[in-house]
């Protein structure tokens, strides 16, 4: 599987838990702490995220920002 | 191994679009309007056009867009903006113009004003984001909320003797020959908010042809109007507002021979 | 170079507002129609297609003055114009242009009212015009033609004093004016150039964006925004005052008129001077700013103000808090479409005359 990982702002994060839903992954949780101004936040738990950018898309504050192996970096990596 | 490690043999293959300012959002959390600010923006961005385009926000929750959106923007009063987006749109032809509105902004107090910009055919982008309720307000009935919805103005659920029907404004102004491309959009999966944004790339299209009046309706959700959370909101999109208001092209541009 | 002959025309009020807009440069025109300053847009539908400019019937007055708003917010130069109902349809549009600080020229052919009213001329909406009409502290610089002339020349002056200042210009126009005949002579076409202002939303081409809004949530800064309002409405009421005087220099009892009423009173003011009556005549050109320096400082010379409207008493008001108490301000008007006679003036003038007179004996 090719790997990717996803960068939460954590303060941006409003905590709605649309991108949870939309992770085909399981990978994203809602976290036990708050951020600055009082929202649970988002965070990935899982290494199994493969980039797909789902949750990325369906987030409405654009907090996440997500990486993905290119196909070389793959190909090298195995 | 630490993300930081696995991010440097890896490219980014999405972040918040370059042509969104830094200010944080003001809307509710999972809200559909920050959602729809950022697939706009995002497509004006892979277009190369955000020197060319001008906004146009409406009164309502999204009458801060100009706060979050890198264009040049105009505020509209309640209801106006396809009168503003016209005034702006037949002095600066050349210039890609849309408007952005929600439900009592573009299918009450601003019907007269939407039906007849989309008559005359102007060349802008209707945007129009219909979540069945007053936001801003605090959660009143909105022309497009179902019967039997409970609203702060109809505490009792929407009732038909009452208050009507719900208006099918997209079908309504789909008849009009002026209006060239008429589609309703979602944007709370991945899936459909995909589909909104070839539809935009579509429609920005279109108004480079000068081909009339381009018109997308995005269901959307409002969780503190509807008294849900954002995730309990997907579902009463699914079973509810869909039914009613049915994703897909109402409008397809006719192709000439 | 050959002397070249004036351009002179016979026109109506409305058709020579409308070839004046032309010839000023104005981009567009949106508006809709409505008795009796409809010839503005018709002329212009006939015109501008051939010459320069955009022209657009919108479905409505409220359609027309937020095209306007888009419009002007881009950078151009615009115009619409209705009459009284139409006019009272706008005032939302119109309290956001003024909010947002974008130029415009308005003109209302004023009619009877209130309501549906008639069509005849009237001067009804001057407290609609100077005191705001609109929500909120803003103000209209507000000039008041008495002549198809001056309904020519004040659209150039209106296009000039919004864009000096960033805000709307009206007209004040009557029923009589836009439907009367006389003599015109135009300024020359292109001679009022217009540069693209740098704050119009033309596109972030090589600067931060641009955004038009009235909308300041935080008090501190609506506060603000209008303590800079209020600096531009004191900055134009020092510059830009304009008025007429007729035979003041010894007068007794002065006139305050304008508009279409001025010429009338300036006829009454004859008529009492042949009577040996030592009558004058203030006719105030901006409604907004208003002469109060002039009219503050002729009150202290004369006996008595008569002020003649076509209303039941508005800009008399002005008058009298100009005068402050230093002589006393009479009114006289009629309503409805109904235009005041120079013989009624004179009667008025000799019934106030008469009374001082009178009082004076029995002072005695």
């Amino acid at each position: 599987m090719i790997k990717g990982t996803v960068l939460i702002n954590s303060e941006t994060c409003k905590g709605c838990e649309l991108c949870i839903v939309a992770c085909p992954q399981e990978s994203l949780v809602l976290s036990q702490k708050i951020n600055l101004r009082g929202y649970r936040y988002v965070e990935l738990i899982q290494d199994n995220c493969t980039g797909c950018t789902n949750c990325a898309i369906v987030c409405p504050d654009a907090a996440i920002t997500v990486y993905r192996q290119s196909k070389q970096q793959y190909k090298k990596a195995i | 191994m630490p993300q930081e490690m696995l991010i440097e043999n890896m490219e980014c293959v999405y972040q918040k679009p370059d042509t969104m300012t830094d200010d944080y959002m003001h809307y509710c959390p999972g809200c559909g309007h920050a959602v729809a600010h950022k697939i706009i923006m995002e497509v004006v961005q892979e277009m190369g056009i955000q020197e060319e385009t001008i906004g146009v926000a409406p009164v309502g929750c999204s009458v801060f867009a100009y706060n979050y959106m890198d264009i040049d923007m105009q505020e509209a009063a309640h209801g106006r903006a396809s009168a503003v987006a016209t005034g702006i749109k037949r002095v600066r032809p050349e210039k890609y113009v849309f408007s952005y509105q929600g439900d009592g902004d573009l299918a009450a107090i601003g019907t007269a004003e939407t039906i007849h910009s989309i008559n005359r055919g102007e060349n802008i982008l209707i945007v129009f984001i219909n979540n069945g309720i007053y936001g801003m307000t605090g959660g009143q009935m909105a022309p497009t909320s179902l019967l039997g919805q409970k609203t702060s103005t109809s505490p009792y659920g929407r009732d038909v003797e009452h208050n009507g029907f719900p208006l099918k404004i997209t079908e309504l102004i789909a008849h009009l020959p002026g209006a060239y491309y008429v589609t309703r959009q979602a944007v709370h999966t991945p899936n459909t908010v995909r589909k909104f944004k070839k539809a935009l790339k579509n429609a920005f299209e279109y108004q480079k042809q000068k081909k009339g009046t381009c018109f997308i309706e995005v269901v959307s959700n409002c969780p503190s109007g509807w008294k849900m959370t954002p995730k309990e909101t997907l579902t009463y999109i699914e079973e509810k507002m869909l039914p009613e208001y049915p994703l897909g092209d109402v409008k397809l541009p006719v192709h000439e021979n | 170079m050959d002397k070249q002959q004036p351009d002179v025309h016979l026109m109506k009020g409305n058709e020579a507002l409308a070839e004046a807009a032309i010839r000023a440069g104005m981009d567009a025109y949106f508006g809709y129609p409505i008795t009796p300053q409809t010839e503005v847009l018709e002329y212009l539908t006939i015109q501008v297609p051939k010459r320069n400019g955009i022209v657009l019937q919108a479905e409505s007055e409220v359609a027309s003055i937020n095209m306007i708003y888009g419009a002007a917010g881009a950078g151009a130069r615009v115009m619409t114009s209705s009459s009284s109902p139409g006019i009272s349809l706008m005032q939302e549009g119109i309290s956001y242009i003024a909010a947002a600080e974008l130029p415009c020229l308005l003109v209302n052919v004023v009619r009877g009212g209130p309501g549906l009213g008639t069509i005849q001329p009237s001067q009804g909406d001057y407290f609609q015009a100077t005191k705001g009409g609109g929500h909120g502290d803003y103000r209209l610089i507000v000039l008041a033609p008495s002549s198809v002339q001056e309904m020519a020349d004040f659209v150039f002056d209106g296009f000039k004093l919004a864009e000096k200042y960033r805000n709307p210009v009206m007209i004040l126009s009557d029923g009589a004016l836009g439907q009367m005949m006389e003599k015109v002579a135009f300024q020359k076409d292109g001679s009022l150039p217009h540069e693209i202002p740098a704050w119009a939303t033309t596109g972030k081409k090589g600067r931060e964006r641009n955004f038009i809004t009235s909308l300041h949530m935080e008090p501190e800064r609506m506060e603000g925004i209008n303590l800079h309002l209020q600096k531009k409405y004191e900055t134009i009421e020092e510059n830009e005052v304009r008025y007429e005087t007729f035979s003041i220099d010894n007068a007794e009892i002065v006139l305050v008129a304008f508009g279409l009423p001025a010429r009338i009173c300036q006829k009454a003011v004859d008529l009492a001077r042949a009577k040996g009556i030592k009558a004058g005549l203030v006719r105030p050109i901006t409604l907004f700013p208003f002469p109060k320096k002039i009219l503050s400082e002729l009150a202290e010379k004369i006996e008595n103000y008569l002020v003649i409207e076509l209303n039941s008493g508005q800009m008399v008001e002005d008058v009298r808090l100009a005068a402050n108490g230093k002589c006393p301000v009479h009114f006289k008007g009629r309503m409805g479409g109904m235009i005041i006679q120079p013989e009624e003036v004179l009667e008025e003038i000799e019934r106030i005359v008469e009374h001082q007179h009178v009082h004076a004996e029995e002072e005695k």
